[in-house]
């Protein structure tokens, strides 16, 4: 896997028809990036703009120094990882991890494949089994194992766990952390816990008023008084 | 939960039980009827009979299936079309246009199927001046298929599309992402999604074709192509032979019967939601040949069903519609339609409001008792029951009840009247039910722990939670009964006339220009009713 793609956003504006937005970001490559701001800011959207689910007004995206932003999204070195309906409910886990291989490369070789993947995700022996006889835990566990199946260098998760209680959140994030390390791959997560997402990012990336307000590493990001807006984020955050 | 005092629940069950014992009644009479008089005919039946019969069971049968495969099938590519391609100009439109035919008298739209594809049709003249040397006659087996689809594959499309746009946005984002095919999409998205819906779908319209009068009545070709419930209209109205016509009716009953048994098995296709149009983005990339056939699909089919809606229109135009609204008759008609639509409609929505209570009133009853919860299930059933008997095997029934001790004629409007309330009953339950549902999950608590009761509660609560679908199911119901040809054209007279009796009365004598004139004012009428019953829907069920 090809580790350390840096993701850049240069100068890339997009307009929903509401107000316009404009984003100029570099994402460190290697490393997770938690990208947090209030609820409309455009979170989002940044990952759709990476993804491609989104085609940009004007500027340019930069995946790992290419030019990304004509293409679609299955021609992305990027994996996106949705809150919910990650899985094609009427598949069993195996095929929902093994629509991910390319089937011209893995041609017979994909069973070990996915197994090896749904070991490390911690779902050996649920390779049979529906997307509805699973957790909403498991599911989002089998979404991952078809990450690593992917074996793309960008992975985005937009509000992965936020359906899930905080001791499985926990657990999830740890998984990410350590398959992050494993792989060396680029990950981008939206969040609404910047005090959880400090235990697992490295660097943070702050959206306010649809546009970047701020980013730094992930220690005491929280408690800068230099970005403005972070602080009444924070604060309503709190109350 | 209690939710009504002790006086309240006794009424409400009772008035149900009343209303379920006349409904029983009516269509039990009428099948008691057809049965007494085959057991009890002495005749011997000729070979002859017997093969007549079996011919046109067979064609009925044979006419059903053909139609189910000919509209389910091709909806399914035009439902996939349209949901593919959320942004085409007049897509909401389309959607729309989809819910027009079932709303339709299908006398109009017969009519408009010959306007296009009929000997002196717009396509006919095509051919002809293309060079062809004798006109395409569509009457008898391609006449029925033609119009069945008309009516039935916008029906299916829509059910299927309903189900198409359920699809989550995720899994579109995860399609385009893994790069899948055109093919793959469909084995993996598409058809999964819609598969379950199917049978239900099938069934459904299979069920309709089965029982079509009207349109095998005006499109079939004599007695080759004809199906049980026209040859009991041609048995009880030209041959006078009312033996044939009770057994023909027994040979329908069963038929529906054993219809209605499988749909059981199958399922019902799942409620019809309003469909609003709004599909999900597809992402990835698109091929030049998908593109074009997704538009080929969807002109192909907006101009198929268009076209016939169109020339009624325009033929409407261009008859002498002054000199018609002018016509004693026709304004006598027009009067004997609204008439017998709104007391229908009256009749059919009370039944429903009166059923629907003393079901609801049974559920805190059910615990404690057995009676009740038999008694639940069966109201609830009455709605297949009806189904079970259509208009025109009701009709046969009473005709043959009736025939030698009353004037059967002079009965007429108010046998119409009955047959076109139970006949809309079905439809009015099932707009009718989830909206007391809902309102009373909303309201009745409340209601109960503010000792609300009688006309205050009537007024203050019950009326404005649910007037919007008490005017959806009775316009529906005046609908159904203002296009019914059914019933009227068993007991039909000089004396009682309604506007599609009298629209076939001069289709009959080819006075097409008159025709065409009353076609326009029937299918305005129930235009504007299905417009009105569609406006009062949207906005309920965009505030939940």
């Amino acid at each position: 896997m090809t580790a350390g793609s840096d993701i850049v956003l240069e100068k890339v504006r997009f307009d929903y028809g509401s107000a316009p937005m404009l984003f100029d970001v570099t994402l460190s490559g290697g490393v997770t990036t938690a990208i947090i701001g209030p609820s409309g800011s455009g979170k989002s959207t940044i990952l759709n703009l990476i993804a491609g689910f989104e085609i940009p007004d004007s500027g340019r995206i930069l995946i790992g120094g290419d030019d990304v932003t004509s293409l679609s999204p299955a021609e992305r070195p990027v994996t996106m990882v949705f809150q919910d309906n990650n899985l094609f409910a009427h598949l069993p886990v195996r095929r929902n991890v093994s629509i991910g291989l390319d089937r011209k490369i893995h041609r017979g070789a994909s069973g070990s494949i996915v197994d090896d993947a749904l070991e490390r995700v911690g779902l050996s022996g649920y390779a049979d089994r529906k997307p509805g006889m699973l957790s909403g835990g498991e599911r989002q566990r089998v979404a991952l194992a078809r990450v690593l199946v992917r074996r793309r260098p960008v992975l985005l998760l937009d509000e992965p766990f936020a359906a899930l209680g905080p001791g499985l959140r926990g657990d999830m994030l740890a998984l990410i952390r350590a398959l992050q390390q494993e792989t060396g791959m680029t990950v981008a997560v939206v969040t609404h816990q910047p005090d959880e997402a400090e235990q697992f990012a490295d660097e943070f990336v702050f959206v306010d008023r649809r546009s970047i307000a701020g980013q730094g590493s992930a220690a005491g990001f929280a408690g800068r008084r230099d970005i403005p807006g972070l602080q009444a984020y924070m604060g309503e955050k709190d109350r | 939960m209690r939710l009504l005092n002790r006086r309240q629940t006794a009424l409400g069950i009772f008035a149900g039980a009343a209303v379920f014992l006349f409904i029983t009644a009516i269509v039990g009479s009428a099948a008691l009827a057809l049965v007494l008089t085959a057991t009890g005919s002495t005749q011997s039946q000729s070979p002859f009979f017997d093969s007549y019969i079996w011919r046109v069971a067979r064609f009925t049968l044979f006419q059903a299936v053909a139609s189910t495969l000919l509209s389910v099938i091709p909806a399914i590519a035009f439902a996939r079309a349209i949901a593919r391609r959320p942004e085409f100009p007049g897509r909401r439109l389309l959607i729309q246009l989809l819910a027009v035919p079932l709303g339709l008298p299908p006398i109009v739209v017969a009519l408009g199927i010959i306007e296009i594809w009929g000997r002196q049709g717009l396509l006919n003249d095509l051919l002809l001046s293309l060079g062809l040397a004798k006109p395409v006659s569509i009457y008898g087996l391609s006449g029925i298929l033609l119009a069945h689809v008309f009516f039935n594959l916008p029906l299916a499309a829509r059910l299927l599309l309903a189900r198409l746009e359920e699809i989550p946005s995720e899994y579109w984002r995860n399609a385009g992402q893994l790069g899948l095919t055109q093919r793959q999409t469909f084995l993996l998205i598409e058809w999964p999604q819609i598969r379950g819906q199917i049978p239900g779908v099938a069934g459904l319209v299979l069920m309709l074709c089965v029982t079509s009068f009207t349109l095998v009545l005006l499109l079939g070709g004599g007695p080759r192509a004809t199906t049980i419930e026209v040859a009991i209209y041609q048995s009880l109205r030209f041959d006078f032979d009312p033996l044939r016509a009770v057994v023909l009716a027994l040979v329908q009953l069963a038929m529906t019967g054993a219809l209605l048994a499988v749909l059981a098995l199958v399922g019902r296709p799942q409620e019809e939601e309003p469909v609003y149009g709004r599909a999900s983005r597809r992402y990835g990339r698109d091929s030049v040949g998908a593109l074009l056939g997704d538009y080929g699909l969807i002109v192909i089919g907006g101009v198929f069903l268009l076209s016939p809606l169109l020339s009624v229109t325009a033929a409407g135009l261009a008859s002498d519609l002054v000199r018609l609204a002018g016509e004693d008759i026709v304004l006598r008609a027009a009067v004997t339609s609204l008439v017998i639509g709104m007391v229908a409609a009256l009749i059919s929505v009370t039944m429903a409001a009166v059923l629907i209570k003393a079901r609801s009133a049974c559920l805190p009853l059910m615990r404690h008792s057995n009676v009740a919860t038999a008694f639940r299930s069966a109201v609830g059933a009455i709605s297949s029951l009806i189904l079970l008997v259509p208009p025109i095997v009701l009709g046969a029934g009473w005709f043959v009840l009736l025939r030698g001790h009353t004037d059967i004629f002079g009965l007429a409007p108010v046998i119409i009247v009955a047959v076109n309330a139970l006949m809309a009953l079905p439809f009015v339950m099932r707009v009718m039910e989830p909206a007391h549902a809902s309102h009373m999950a909303r309201t009745g608590r409340l209601s109960a722990s503010l000792g609300l009761t009688g006309a205050r509660k009537f007024l203050l609560v019950d009326w404005p939670g649910l007037r919007t679908a008490f005017f959806l199911a009775a316009a529906f119901a005046m609908a159904l009964s203002l296009g019914d040809l059914g019933a009227i054209a068993l007991f039909g007279s000089q004396d009682v006339i309604t506007l599609p009796y009298l629209l076939l009365q001069r289709m009959s004598s080819y006075r097409t220009d008159d025709a065409a004139g009353i076609a326009l004012i029937l299918g305005l009428v129930c235009l504007i009713l299905m417009i009105i019953a569609n406006s009062g829907r949207k906005p309920s069920a965009g505030g939940q």
